[in-house]
């Protein structure tokens, strides 16, 4: 079986983002770069059916150079193959076009995105693949068994959880439920310094985007209220913001 | 020319966010000069989509049967094309659900649209197709410029305001022009039942490990219910397993913007803000004068929560 996990990198949980003066993009100096969490737990999940009935994995990122990094940390954790499509991510639509380019050419049987990038916030290019390659999606998976040719699958909708059946090929977009992310041990982090990525060009001519930034204004302050008194909190919540 | 709006049902009803999401299409459609036409997919009724007529919601078309009494992102995002090739719209709108983020961007892929989803905004006209959504997990904000002839939005509960508008209401059956893909099918699902669920409440009382264990959630539920609101935790507590994950708020759990944000014994975290910094209100109860939770709130109370719990409690019983 042949599983493909798109891998998007992201700014670390921890950072503060600052964005450029002009709006223009975010001040990336200093800043620490993961793998997108969802991606983690995606992957996560290819390496449990990797162990369970035997897969080839490959992941794929399309970035440039410096995130060849994070592919680098998926090897480490048990991916066979590498590819990143050398472009300067600009959208959602974007990345999902390219990544369809080579799924196309590839054919796999099983292809897992997060279910959102933590930076930009889409969480688009997994049924967007659905959509290009004309095939089933499951968003918000968090429970995925395999039957041969079928999966069942379980994802989160609105107050609860639904059971979808579906045959491969399929689309898959991680929630945390689906995998422990897993951690690297020494072989594998051998192994993937010197594993090939391979790099793929960008046969979208992606142009880039047109974004305008802006960080959240701050609250005005804190108004504090003596805990011995703690009750007035309810009494101003209710009659003077009227928000019950 | 339209404007198409997908009119979600959640086993036959309607939500708050459904009129929300109506008196925004009604904006969008008249800014833009068109007609607002809706469409409904599998089991609402009659009677249900005829009193959103007073919301807004005109004409109506309906896509009924048995492979559309459940969703799939497939066959539903198939249903929208065929509204969309019905009516001739080059925008489209739905609510930002799990349902509605799944279908928007298939129908994306094959109409080559423009995508923007959680928009907070109406359009700017003035400068292309521009709107404003949330990205950084709420540190920041983008304005994109929907710039391809289609034009797929997804909007983001609480944050545009129901108008009452009456419409001329009419329904039109169609039938979608895409065979049914039975590769896929809904085979069962489970609901939590007579709880708010977190993404909707308009209050959520959430707690953090503050709290010392699950038997002190007594306190927070009363609160809650007491206030008709959701309640939600931080990871921890989810992770240990004194909460359920549905309640886990944060960069790796459900974003919430309700209008009131109170939390319990939680330090706040910049993966937990996150998820709760558009909330339109956030009280913040916690012991330690320095947690980083007060810098991101509106009130804050320094204290124990075992003794401001139970004040809140009487403060608002004594409402009543
Ligand atoms: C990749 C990553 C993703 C993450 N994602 C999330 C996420 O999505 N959501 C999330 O919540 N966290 C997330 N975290 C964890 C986050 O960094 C914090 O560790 C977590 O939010 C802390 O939870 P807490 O505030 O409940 O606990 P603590 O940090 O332990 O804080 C407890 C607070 O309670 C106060 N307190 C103690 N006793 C009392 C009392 N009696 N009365 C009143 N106050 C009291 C303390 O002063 C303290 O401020 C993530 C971390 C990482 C690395
Ligand atoms: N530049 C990228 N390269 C590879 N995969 C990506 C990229 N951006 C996003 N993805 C995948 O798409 C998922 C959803 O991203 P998004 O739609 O941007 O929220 C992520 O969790 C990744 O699996």
């Amino acid at each position: 079986m042949k599983v493909l996990v798109c891998i998007s990198q992201t700014p670390d949980t921890t950072t503060k983002i600052v964005f450029k003066a002009d709006g223009s993009g975010v001040d990336y100096t200093n800043v620490k770069f993961i793998v997108n969490p969802y991606d983690e737990h995606a992957l996560a999940k290819a390496m449990e059916l990797k162990e369970q009935q035997g897969a080839e994995i490959t992941v794929i990122n399309v970035g440039k150079a410096d995130a060849e990094q994070s592919l680098r940390k998926c090897f480490a954790v048990g991916a066979d193959l590498g590819i990143r499509v050398d472009a300067e991510p600009v959208s959602g639509t974007q990345v999902a076009k390219l990544i369809a380019d080579v799924a196309k050419e590839r054919s796999y049987d099983l292809i897992f995105t997060g279910r959102e990038s933590i930076d930009y916030n889409g969480g688009m290019v997994g049924e967007l693949l659905g959509g290009l390659l004309g095939i089933p999606s499951v968003g918000y998976c968090g429970k995925l068994e395999l039957n041969g040719n079928a999966a069942t699958c379980t994802r989160f909708i609105d107050g609860g959880e639904e059971t979808v059946k579906v045959e491969l090929p399929l689309v898959v977009s991680a929630v945390k439920e689906l995998g422990e992310p897993r951690i690297p041990n020494m072989r594998g982090i051998m192994q993937a310094r010197t594993k090939p990525i391979e790099v793929i060009a960008d046969s979208e001519n992606s142009l880039p985007a047109e974004v305008r930034y802006e960080s959240p204004k701050g609250k005005a302050g804190c108004v504090y209220i003596d805990a011995a008194e703690a009750g007035k909190l309810i009494d101003i919540l209710h009659n003077e913001r009227k928000l019950f | 020319m339209s404007v198409l709006v997908y009119i979600e049902n959640w086993n036959g009803q309607f939500k708050k966010q459904t009129k929300e999401l109506l008196a925004y299409a009604t904006d969008v459609a008249a800014a833009l000069g068109h007609e607002l036409v809706g469409l409904s997919i599998g089991s609402a009724s009659d009677e249900a989509l005829r009193e959103l007529s007073a919301f807004g919601l005109g004409k109506t078309l309906v896509v009924r049967g048995q492979a559309f009494d459940k969703f799939t992102s497939i066959n539903y995002a198939n249903a929208l094309e065929t509204a969309v090739d019905h009516t001739g719209a080059k925008t489209v709108i739905m609510g930002n659900t799990y349902n509605g983020k799944s279908m928007a961007p298939r129908l994306t892929a094959t109409l080559d649209a423009s995508l923007a989803t959680s928009v907070i905004s109406l359009p700017d006209l003035s400068q292309g197709f521009v709107v404003k959504r949330s990205v950084f997990s709420s540190k920041g904000y983008a304005y994109v410029d929907l710039r391809n002839g289609y034009k797929v939005l997804t909007l983001t509960v609480n944050s545009y305001s129901i108008k009452e508008n009456p419409a001329g209401f009419s329904l039109e059956d169609i039938t979608p022009l895409v065979a049914v893909n039975d590769k896929v099918s809904v085979v069962g699902s489970e609901l939590q039942s007579g709880k708010v669920p977190l993404t909707e409440a308009e209050l959520v009382v959430s707690g953090g490990r503050g709290l010392k264990g699950p038997e002190n959630w007594g306190m927070i539920e009363e609160l809650a219910d007491l206030l008709g609101a959701g309640t939600a935790c931080s990871k921890p507590v989810s992770d240990v397993g004194w909460r359920p994950h549905s309640e886990h708020v944060g960069q790796t759990g459900i974003t919430i913007g309700p209008n009131l944000y109170l939390a319990i014994g939680i330090s706040g975290a910049i993966q937990h803000l996150a998820g709760v910094s558009s909330s339109k209100v956030i009280c913040v109860v916690n012991k330690d004068p320095e947690a980083p939770f007060f810098a991101a709130a509106d009130y804050g109370i320094v204290g124990d929560a075992f003794e401001v719990v139970p004040k809140l409690i009487e403060a608002v019983k004594s409402l009543h």
